[in-house]
């Protein structure tokens, strides 16, 4: 690792240690289940062009940020599709600082493919059922994905009655961090329109 | 206590069965036609209280609890007054009736009918404020359930949330079409030969009953939050968002199961918002109660979340929570 990037790395990595400390001193009643400032461990994937620089490139923003690198794991042998070499890099970092360096490295124009332990990309189960086909699934799905606050990963569907009665299909979307209720408002407003019904996840009560 | 237990049902005779047991007499009971009042006596000189075997036999033989006029068993002279006559909606009446004619009498009420706290909760603690008698209304949510009174302990201003699973036939429907593949239709008919789903289902299948004792809980939070009553929010079922199960088709189920989830029909309630409707849960998740069990999920500020499953109906475990109402009281 180049050392700018590991100075930087330490600098902030002392600045953000003292954080918790504080906190825990302040006891403050009202932290109580209130968001934990406490760094924890982060992991990214990302795809790298191959080219000289690169993997620096990535680094630095996660440093910048207020990240503390822990381990980088560069596959070099093991390109993706699309000739990039995949990347998975540790670190420690707040919530809040986490999202901010997933958003500087998509600033940097690096493709994250995942993040999160706590994932960027959160992930929604539901169910939608309803006359899907007649009402154009393919439509509501790319209704769903025009959405600014999720995508779509996985979709099955189940119509055992043939195509024109009731159907249902089971999504799995990705939502951005922090917007799962609002990509699910996005899916009701959607299904709403063409009388289909969600049956939705019962939002941070997965325990 | 005294008890006047008006409405003889399966909840009202259980009253009168167990009251003894815990140390109550009911001195009148009435149901919407005939009433039957204590003269103060059983006639050997003991007892004050009616005679409850002679109660219970009189409504199962000639469907009625006794000679009197049912006004006079409001009229009698009871320290609690126990309202488990039909919920009914919008004026919430003859129930509101009963209560009020108590609370003006300076009498306490206990409600296993949901219409009053569900549809006129603002008139009721009004009625209370100008009270010595107290309202408890422990059996109008989940049955045996402590969930009024959990609330009430850890004090609503420290509960940011209600939910959980408050119909116990919606969930021996769901349960059973996930368990064996099967069509709502063909379940339901199970369901009502066994007697868990009633002739008429609507108000367990379309989710009214579960959405008003999410209307009670979200009064007991909006209220029990509130500095002053007057600026409470006062929620009524029509301020509830509400979907059934009735058209869920069993293919809902099988793509849920198939990635480790199921189908709960789950009531949410905040001091802003109730919301029932069909939810994803984990299938071996706290919310996935099986069969005809109900469970109350609280979620609070200081002491995380509480679960409290157990039986959401039935006579004596809904007299349970009256009783319990009954002794709070004393």
């Amino acid at each position: 690792m180049p050392d700018g990037s590991s100075e930087r790395g330490d600098r902030v990595s002392d600045a953000r240690d003292g954080a918790p400390e504080e906190a825990a001193d302040a006891a403050d009643p009202a932290a109580d289940g209130g968001h934990d400032p406490a760094p924890s461990t982060h992991t990214v994937r990302l795809e790298l062009v191959d080219e000289p620089g690169q993997l620096l490139a990535a680094l630095q923003p996660i440093a910048n940020n207020g990240g503390n690198l822990l381990s980088i794991y560069h596959e070099r042998g093991n390109k993706t599709p699309r000739g990039r070499i995949p990347v998975e890099v540790d670190f420690e970092a707040t919530t809040e600082r986490f999202e901010g360096i997933v958003e500087a490295l998509r600033e940097e124009g690096i493709t994250v493919m995942q993040a999160g332990t706590e994932r960027y990309a959160e992930e929604i189960t539901l169910v939608l059922f309803g006359h899907l086909i007649d009402t154009d699934l393919s439509d509501t799905l790319s209704r769903i994905e025009a959405s600014a606050s999720a995508s779509v990963a996985d979709v099955s569907l189940a119509a055992p009655q043939g195509t024109e009665e009731v159907s249902s299909a089971r999504l799995r979307l990705e939502a951005r961090s922090g917007e799962t209720s609002e990509a699910i408002a996005a899916v009701r407003e959607i299904a709403d329109e063409k009388e289909l019904r969600v049956v939705a996840p019962l939002v941070g009560v997965e325990a | 206590m005294k008890l006047a237990v008006i409405g003889a049902g399966a909840v009202g005779r259980s009253v009168v069965e167990l009251a003894g047991e815990h140390g109550h007499e009911v001195v009148a009971v009435a149901d919407s036609s005939s009433a039957v009042v204590s003269d103060g006596t059983d006639g050997s000189g003991g007892a004050v209280g009616v005679d409850a075997d002679a109660v219970v036999a009189r409504k199962a033989e000639r469907g009625i609890v006794g000679d009197g006029d049912p006004a006079e068993a409001l009229a009698a002279d009871y320290d609690v007054l126990v309202e488990a006559t039909p919920t009914t909606l919008g004026d919430a009446e003859p129930g509101f009736s009963h209560v009020r004619t108590a609370l003006e009498r300076d009498r306490h009420v206990v409600l296993a009918n949901k219409g009053p706290v569900a549809e006129r909760y603002g008139d009721l603690r009004a009625l209370a404020a100008d009270s010595d008698g107290d309202v408890r209304f422990e059996a109008t949510v989940g049955g045996a359930i402590p969930a009024v009174s959990t609330v009430e302990d850890i004090e609503p201003s420290h509960v940011t949330a209600v939910r959980g699973v408050l119909n116990g036939t919606a969930n021996f429907i769901l349960t059973r079409m996930a368990a064996e593949g099967l069509d709502y239709d063909h379940v339901l008919s199970e369901a009502q030969d066994l007697g868990v789903a009633e002739a008429d289902p609507s108000f367990d299948v379309d989710g009214t009953d579960a959405a008003l004792k999410c209307v009670v809980l979200a009064n007991v939070l909006s209220f029990g939050a509130a500095d002053d009553p007057a600026d409470a929010r006062e929620f009524t079922l029509a301020d509830a968002s509400v979907e059934g199960i009735r058209d869920v088709p069993g293919s809902v189920l099988r793509l849920a199961a198939e990635d480790g989830r199921t189908v709960r029909l789950i009531g949410e309630a905040t001091g802003e918002t109730v919301r029932v409707a069909p939810r994803l849960v984990p299938e071996n998740g706290t919310l996935a109660v099986s069969g005809t069990q109900n469970i109350v999920q609280i979620e609070t500020t200081h002491a995380g979340r509480l679960n409290i499953s157990g039986r959401g109906a039935g006579g004596p475990e809904t007299a349970s929570a009256i009783l319990g109402d009954v002794g709070r009281l004393g």
